[in-house]
């Protein structure tokens, strides 16, 4: 226990959050000496930058890390766009150099249609599952409202009192 | 000693949590009374236990024993004395300490407050409340025992995480664990309902407080835990869906979805099935969290624990838990009575609205969670689901939820007008649609997406104040509008305030991240820097003492117009305990909006890296959620739903009447 103890630094839980994105090194990702000068592409880098994945650090994007591949990757979109890329351009190349991997938004590709497909199916799914349900017991609610016999006074009495009761409450 | 006392309190409460979850059990199939009376003294007794254990834990800590290896790891002799109790739960076995400690206090509260209840749910209830709390006692007591001793102590801790080492952690935890273990107590009267096979109105009325209670914690943790990123991260980003994050948004959204469907439960005696699965789902979703987050099997930056027990065991706990109240679900659901009929424009219609999209939402968030996990594992591909993702699914998903916010209270039960309630809203309307041309006027460069969902804010605000100006008359006969106010029900000012919380909430959250803007740059002594009409002036940095660090103090000197209003001194800290450092960002409220100043590497000929932002609004964010608890705390204390309150009269005559 004592061996085991002692080899793993362990931390809390929701907090590790803060813990790790600290441990990988003092913050700080974008450095003033990789910005363009042109403010309109630098514009454009920065919103790339946050759809890239530094592909060594865990759920951060290139943007916020300050891992030296992070680095390379902010400077490479930098001289893709210096050269005149397109953003898409800008993203394939990332792409066909680093994988599907360094998409923090994943393109609808056979493996993540599903994920595309998902949220929305089921709010499809759940809305006509609703709809299905309420008519059937609609209809079941119309026909037994028929064959219901009509109060007696005593029920009726009641039910008035109940009413006039609720009204006092709400 | 202490340590040792602490560990076997932790037994002892283990095993009366075993008779806890036998006796009273079956003492209901027996129909036995004194055996289901056993659970509530067991209950106490078994949370007195537990408290007595963590006191022992805390007493290693705060004495720094460091002949206990969890003390060794995570303390430090110079740490304040605040750190020394809260790095108690700033590490795995001590916050798995703090989840039972919660669990079972849970427990107890509902073993003293359900005397009203029918001893059969209440007997099984507690019995499956014990049951949880067995399989983490067992967990903490096999895989992650926080008293172990060391043979031989050494001199000096290890130190707290630099980054722990904060209020943050004081109040961020305690919260989330009180959100996410007190769904326990509906879970526990979800799955004793469905083994006695009978629910109905009464059933919602005794678990809506237990819902409302976690889904204010949970709702003040989440919202702690995204301050905390925010000023401690350094670059300023509040959210950032990360894996352990979603796993905190899921149980709250099933939360939210559970305390509206108990409601038209509770009113209405409808969607009884639904709210059933509802409550066993937010605490299954609290389940997964903690497996996601302890076993490791995120590649998130949270996967410190790699030790493979501890991921099975989680496993099982969550597939005995998870699935066998599914299962359970399966079987016995079917055979409940369904409720009240309503037409489906009708405030049952709209909260099943609002039910289908917090589902929605929560079950995309499952699915982004989830997918690049499982598409690894089944074809070894490997792809990213990060913030872009979530932004458009929740977006989308979240501005139909939004705008229906302010129609659900205005509808009337059973059967109501939807063009009434539109009718009624106009001023809101009205309202949004000049704030909406006034955004567009002002910052028409942004386009018209940002300025129609300031109208929304705007929208989701005077709407939910536009329930409680009309049952109050105050525009039309302001003269008694107090007396009126006073008389209203605390649920229905509950409802407006938490609405109004989340118009706060959203409108802190646009203008965040539409209109902020951020400066870079590398500074010398007496530069000054630009941001959104303030001057800052780096005056120059100079090292300072910390208790168990060093820090790089940077003072910049903020104007506006020539004038001084304030002076920002961000820092970075160095521990040489741990070899870390960490950067403290310096912030300045001005008014609900905030600049906000974090330092980068200094340079040689004493510049010094800066990040400064200046954020319209940003506070209102925290402000909404903190908005939406007191929403919560209206709601909780409304006579109807106090615990231990006798019943209102009209229960009262519905039961006379049966």
């Amino acid at each position: 226990m004592t061996m085991r103890a002692r080899s793993q630094v362990r931390t809390s839980f929701l907090t590790a959050l803060v813990v790790a994105m600290l441990s990988i090194g003092p913050t700080f990702a974008v450095q003033p000496d990789e910005m363009l000068t042109d403010p309109a592409l630098e514009a454009r880098a920065r919103v790339l930058s946050r759809e890239l994945r530094c592909m060594v650090c865990q759920n951060q994007s290139i943007d916020d890390s300050d891992a030296p591949l992070a680095k390379d990757l902010r400077l490479l979109v930098r001289e893709q766009l210096k050269g005149g890329s397109t953003d898409q351009q800008v993203l394939d190349f990332l792409v066909a150099r680093y994988g599907e991997f360094v998409l923090l938004n994943p393109r609808v590709t056979a493996h993540s249609v599903l994920l595309w497909v998902i949220p929305f199916g089921i709010l499809v799914f759940g809305a006509a599952a609703i709809v299905l349900v309420t008519r059937r017991r609609g209809s079941l609610a119309h026909d037994s409202r028929n064959n219901l016999e009509r109060l007696t006074a005593n029920e009726q009495q009641r039910i008035n009192a109940l009413l006039d009761a609720s009204d006092r409450n709400s | 000693m202490i340590a040792e006392i602490g560990h076997y309190a932790l037994v002892l409460a283990l095993g009366l949590a075993v008779i806890q979850a036998v006796v009273p059990v079956i003492g209901a199939r027996l129909n036995d009374p004194t055996l289901m009376a056993v659970a509530e003294p067991v209950a106490i007794a078994q949370f007195g236990f537990v408290a007595l254990s963590f006191a022992a834990l805390t007493a290693s800590y705060v004495s720094s024993d460091f002949s206990v290896a969890n003390v060794v790891i995570n303390s430090h002799s110079t740490m304040p004395l605040i750190y020394k109790f809260t790095s108690v739960w700033g590490n795995h076995e001590g916050s798995m300490l703090l989840w039972v400690l919660i669990l079972t206090l849970f427990g107890a509260l509902v073993a003293l407050f359900s005397a009203n209840l029918p001893a059969m749910l209440r007997a099984d209830a507690l019995g499956i409340q014990a049951l949880i709390a067995l399989a983490f006692h067992l967990f903490i007591l096999v895989t992650s025992n926080p008293f172990a001793r060391l043979q031989e102590p050494p001199f000096e801790g290890r130190d707290l995480n630099p980054v722990l080492q904060d209020f943050g952690l004081a109040v961020h935890p305690p919260f989330l664990y009180l959100g996410y273990v007190g769904f326990s107590v509906t879970f526990s009267f979800a799955v004793a309902a469905l083994i006695e096979g009978r629910i109905d109105a009464a059933w919602a009325r005794w678990v809506r407080p237990w819902a409302l209670a976690a889904w204010m914690a949970l709702t003040l943790g989440i919202a702690m835990g995204s301050y905390w990123a925010y000023y401690e991260l350094g670059w300023g980003g509040w959210w950032f869906w990360d894996p352990v994050e979603n796993a905190s948004l899921m149980p709250w959204l099933a939360g939210t979805a559970l305390l509206h469907s108990a409601v038209v439960m509770e009113k209405r005696n409808a969607l009884k099935v639904w709210t059933i699965l509802l409550a066993i789902l937010a605490f299954s979703l609290s389940l997964i969290g903690t497996f996601l987050v302890r076993s490791g099997v995120l590649t998130s930056v949270h996967a410190f624990a790699t030790d493979p027990t501890r991921g099975v065991f989680i496993l099982g706990i969550l597939v005995f838990f998870i699935g066998g109240a599914l299962s359970l679900y399966a079987w016995r659901a079917p055979a409940l009575k369904q409720g009240g009929l309503f037409a489906p424009i009708s405030r049952e219609g709209a909260l099943v609205f609002n039910n289908l999209f917090l589902t929605t939402v929560c079950a995309t968030i499952f699915v982004g969670t989830l997918y690049p996990l499982a598409l690894e594992a089944i074809t070894a591909e490997k792809i990213s689901v990060g913030a872009p993702f979530f932004n458009a699914t929740v977006g989308v998903l979240a501005i139909p939820l939004l705008f229906a916010v302010p129609f659900g209270p205005l509808l009337a039960w059973k059967r109501g007008d939807l063009l009434g309630a539109a009718q009624r809203l106009i001023a809101a309307f009205g309202i949004s649609l000049v704030v909406i041309v006034a955004a567009f006027a002002f910052f028409g460069a942004k386009g018209v997406l940002a300025p129609a969902a300031i109208g929304l804010a705007v929208f989701i605000m005077i709407g939910a104040l536009t329930d409680i100006a009309e049952r109050t008359q105050v525009i039309n006969q302001p003269s008694n509008a107090f007396r009126r106010a006073a008389g209203l029900p605390r649920g229905a000012w509950g409802t407006a305030v938490a609405h109004l919380g989340v118009g706060i909430a959203l409108l802190g959250i646009v203008c965040e991240s539409n209109f902020g803007s951020e400066h870079i740059a590398s500074v010398k002594p007496s530069q000054t820097v630009a941001l959104a009409g303030y001057d800052l002036t780096f005056e120059g940095a100079v090292p300072r003492q910390g208790p168990n660090y060093r820090e790089l103090v940077a003072k910049f000197t903020i104007r506006r117009d020539g004038q001084i209003v304030g002076v920002m001194e961000p820092t970075k800290r160095s521990f040489a305990a741990r070899a870390a450092s960490t950067t403290e960002a310096a912030l300045m409220a001005r008014g609900v909006s905030q600049l906000y100043l974090s330092l980068g590497e200094p340079g040689t000929d004493g510049s010094i890296v800066v990040r400064a932002y200046y954020k319209p609004l940003v506070l209102l964010i925290w402000l909404g959620a903190i908005v939406m608890f007191a929403g919560g705390a209206l709601s909780l204390s409304d006579r109807r739903l106090r615990v231990g309150a006798p019943k209102p009269s009209r229960s009262s005559i519905l039961q006379s009447a049966k």
